[in-house]
């Protein structure tokens, strides 16, 4: 039984205020996930990497096609069914962090546990674990992650997203800005997650990364529109 | 034929009268509610008792025996030209026993001695609004009326706890008749509020320059607002009087000199004469 | 579980002019709805049509199983001071100035009923706290206070009695940057912790994006474009959208 199931989903962009120009992105793509399988995009960019994982989000609409994502279809999903989904059963890891100018890291990090209703004590006790894990000093975690270097800010997203065990996850290049140590924690944390059954999309730049975690790659190309 | 002959009885003609019989009736009909009367020009300023002096007008009956007091006293100047205009108005006669009379006009004071049937009391009311200092708009006051939407009242006595760390208003303070209208009583000291409650007097209510009339009919609930940990506590000066020696009366402070001197006795003239008769 | 705010093919003119015209969503417990548009775009009608400020000439507005619009006034307010809150853009309009922070949080428990000056002094102090305002503050009135923490005041005002759905104009509107940010942070906070629904109007597409789950786009009375925030905003499939979207100056 697969996670993700996407049939002859296509993407285009219409750009109604430049002569309604319309940009066809990609078209049939059909991908599916098992539980505990980890599936690589790769492609050039322009190629629609990052706009499939949108799409898998919730984040960019489908102009045709299913995408089934845990047991809801994306493409056609109310948006509180899709928020429900992000909030219970997918986690993604971009490559930007978006948070609200002063709130602390720790509470950033904490947030979609206390989303899930988790006791505020028992988050901010996962979120100091993942935040000394992945090396962020504890004198910052006070601090709100966005002055912090780019590193760093990629790190705070990472613990955001594996803070939950959830069923799905999407990996916008997690290791890009990351020193060797911490790198290597951020693979065994996705390995972990695969142990526990977590199906994952991911686009990794990092060839060494990407043998090491991925179990099969797709090639963008495939779905040139 | 005198001076007088030419007016009407009671002053104003009976077309007015009339006026301000039905506003009154409709006031007692909804006891507490602030009925609207065309107000008249009367031989005297406004804050003198104009309203309350159209409403004893269209109220007195060539057989009544009329009193008027003004902070309990029958002695004082407004009280004294009001019951002279009467007297010369209507040729009624006036008393200054609370007992006797069958209509009392008052500002700021109800008597001491017990009300009875058959017996009305007049307010002058400066302000009719209970909740203008708190929401001066007209329309909206009307309306938290209608819809007794009271909860602004309270927020007046909060702040009053807040601020003085007791409810510190001590006049015109407001009540809530038959649990429906909150009211203002006119700026009778609250000490006067217990007498409003289940009176078996009718009380009338005149604000002339408001154009205002309202009531409570005899024998009507009249409850002070308070809060449950800050109960409404009808309070006096601690003494007694320094002429009669009443200690349930209401009382006036009166400085005697430039020392410090100073007495206290009843703001109710008649109540302490009649004691002081008593006594001798 | 059912839709706890239902709207159907409201609309309301202006003479001819039309103010909004042919609205309809479903507002989920919990959910929280922003409306963006220019101004002139008819949210802020359709705000006043909603919270029962403004009386349509169609349409239906259903809370919680109940037709708002057949409500009788004395219904509809006692809704307004229990189960509904609307927070102003100008906290003048939503605050009592001559009166202190304590009495603004205090006034609608006493509409309620309470009668218990502790009790309620000790949650006026409960909630200055939790908008972030020091308790010794109670008893100073709005005029002493920020902007910023005047707007804070009358969300604590408006929040104090628990309600279910909470009607927001622009509330960051008249603030500066810095002290949005807060403010903002500050309602999430008590949007997650308290379970509210929100319909929330506004230009600011970045406040949008922060607070609500969803969006409506007007354009000249009617509605464009609905979906899940980011979605519409990083996706936007009406040519307004997305001329709305890309007028944002990046920062």
């Amino acid at each position: 039984m697969n996670v993700i199931e996407l049939s002859n989903v296509s993407k285009t962009f219409t750009l109604h205020n430049q002569g309604a120009a319309v940009i066809p992105v990609m078209s049939d793509v059909t991908l599916s996930v098992a539980p505990g399988e980890c599936v690589g995009l790769l492609g050039a960019s322009g190629a629609g990497k990052s706009t499939l994982m949108r799409m898998i989000w919730g984040n960019y609409l489908a102009a045709s096609g299913r995408i089934t994502v845990a047991g809801t279809d994306v493409a056609r999903a109310e948006p509180r069914e899709i928020l429900a989904l992000r909030r219970e059963r997918m986690a993604y890891v971009s490559q930007f962090l978006r948070v609200v100018p002063r709130v602390p890291t720790i509470e950033v990090v904490a947030e979609p546990l206390l989303l899930t209703g988790t006791p505020e004590d028992q988050a901010r006790d996962r979120a100091a674990a993942l935040l000394a894990r992945l090396r962020i000093p504890e004198r910052l975690w006070q601090l709100s992650p966005t002055t912090f270097s780019g590193g760093e800010q990629q790190r705070v997203n990472i613990a955001r997203g594996f803070i939950r065990q959830v069923p799905v996850m999407l990996l916008d290049e997690p290791t890009a800005s990351l020193d060797a140590a911490n790198r290597e924690t951020v693979l065994s944390l996705i390995g972990e997650a695969k142990a526990r059954g977590t199906a994952i999309v991911g686009i990794f730049h990092d060839e060494a990364a990407r043998d090491r975690v991925c179990d099969r790659m797709i090639d963008m190309a495939r779905f040139a529109a | 034929m005198t001076a007088m002959d030419a007016y009407n009885f009671a002053y104003l003609d009976e077309d007015t009268k009339r006026m301000i019989r039905r506003a009154l009736l409709k006031a007692v009909a909804i006891p507490g509610y602030q009925v609207p009367f065309a107000s008249r020009e009367m031989p005297m300023p406004y804050g003198w008792g104009t309203g309350g002096v159209q409403v004893t007008a269209a109220c007195l009956t060539p057989d009544d025996r009329l009193k008027v007091i003004d902070q309990g006293a029958d002695d004082t100047t407004n009280a004294v030209s009001i019951r002279r205009f009467f007297q010369r108005t209507a040729g009624v006669e006036v008393t200054e026993e609370t007992e006797d009379a069958t209509i009392i006009q008052t500002r700021h004071r109800i008597p001491e001695a017990p009300l009875q049937e058959r017996q009305i009391m007049v307010f002058q009311v400066p302000i009719p609004e209970p909740l203008r200092f708190l929401e001066p708009r007209e329309t909206e006051t009307r309306r938290m009326h209608a819809l007794a939407d009271y909860g602004l009242m309270q927020v007046k006595l909060y702040e009053d706890i807040a601020r003085h760390g007791r409810i510190a208003t001590a006049y015109a303070y407001p009540v809530r008749v038959e649990g429906r209208y909150v009211m203002d009583p006119s700026p009778i000291p609250k000490f006067d509020n217990p007498k409003l409650d289940d009176s078996p007097a009718l009380m009338l209510f005149g604000a002339g320059r408001e154009q205002r009339i309202y009531a409570l009919p005899p024998y009507t609930r009249v409850e002070s607002l308070d809060f449950d940990d800050h109960p409404f506590v009808a309070s006096k000066a601690d003494h007694a009087c320094d002429i009669c020696g009443a200690t349930e009366s209401y009382l006036d402070e009166v400085i005697t000199d430039d020392q410090g001197g100073r007495i206290f006795v009843c703001s109710d003239t008649a109540f302490c004469r009649s004691r002081q008769e008593d006594r001798q | 579980m059912t839709p706890l705010f239902s709207v159907r093919g409201l609309e309301k003119r202006y003479g001819a002019r039309i103010g909004c015209t042919g609205i309809g969503f479903d507002l989920w417990p919990g959910e929280v709805m922003g409306i963006v548009g220019e101004s002139g775009s008819g949210k802020s009608t359709l705000l006043s049509c909603l919270a029962g400020h403004l009386p349509p000439d169609r349409g239906e507005v259903i809370y919680d199983g109940r037709d708002v619009l057949a409500m009788s006034e004395p219904e509809r307010r006692m809704l307004a001071r229990t189960d509904w809150a609307f927070v102003h853009q100008n906290p003048r309009d939503g605050l009592r100035m001559a009166v202190s922070a304590g009495g603004n949080v205090g006034e609608r428990l006493m509409a309620v009923g309470a009668r218990h000056y502790g009790d309620i002094r000790e949650t006026a102090t409960d909630w200055l706290g939790r908008v972030e305002i020091a308790s010794d503050r109670i008893d100073d009135r709005p005029s002493a206070f920020s902007g910023g923490m005047q707007q804070r005041l009358q969300i604590a005002r408006n929040l104090v009695t628990g309600p279910r759905l909470v009607f927001m104009d622009e509330p960051t509107g008249g603030l500066d940057v810095s002290v949005q940010a807060r403010l903002l942070d500050l309602l999430r906070g008590l949007v997650r912790r308290m379970g509210l629904s929100a319909i929330i109007v506004t230009h600011d597409l970045a406040v949008v994006r922060l607070l609500a789950d969803r969006l409506m786009v007007m354009k000249g009375g009617e509605c464009v474009e609905t979906g899940l925030t980011d979605q519409v905003l990083d996706d936007p499939q009406h040519a307004y959208t997305q001329l709305l979207v890309s007028s944002v100056l990046q920062v």
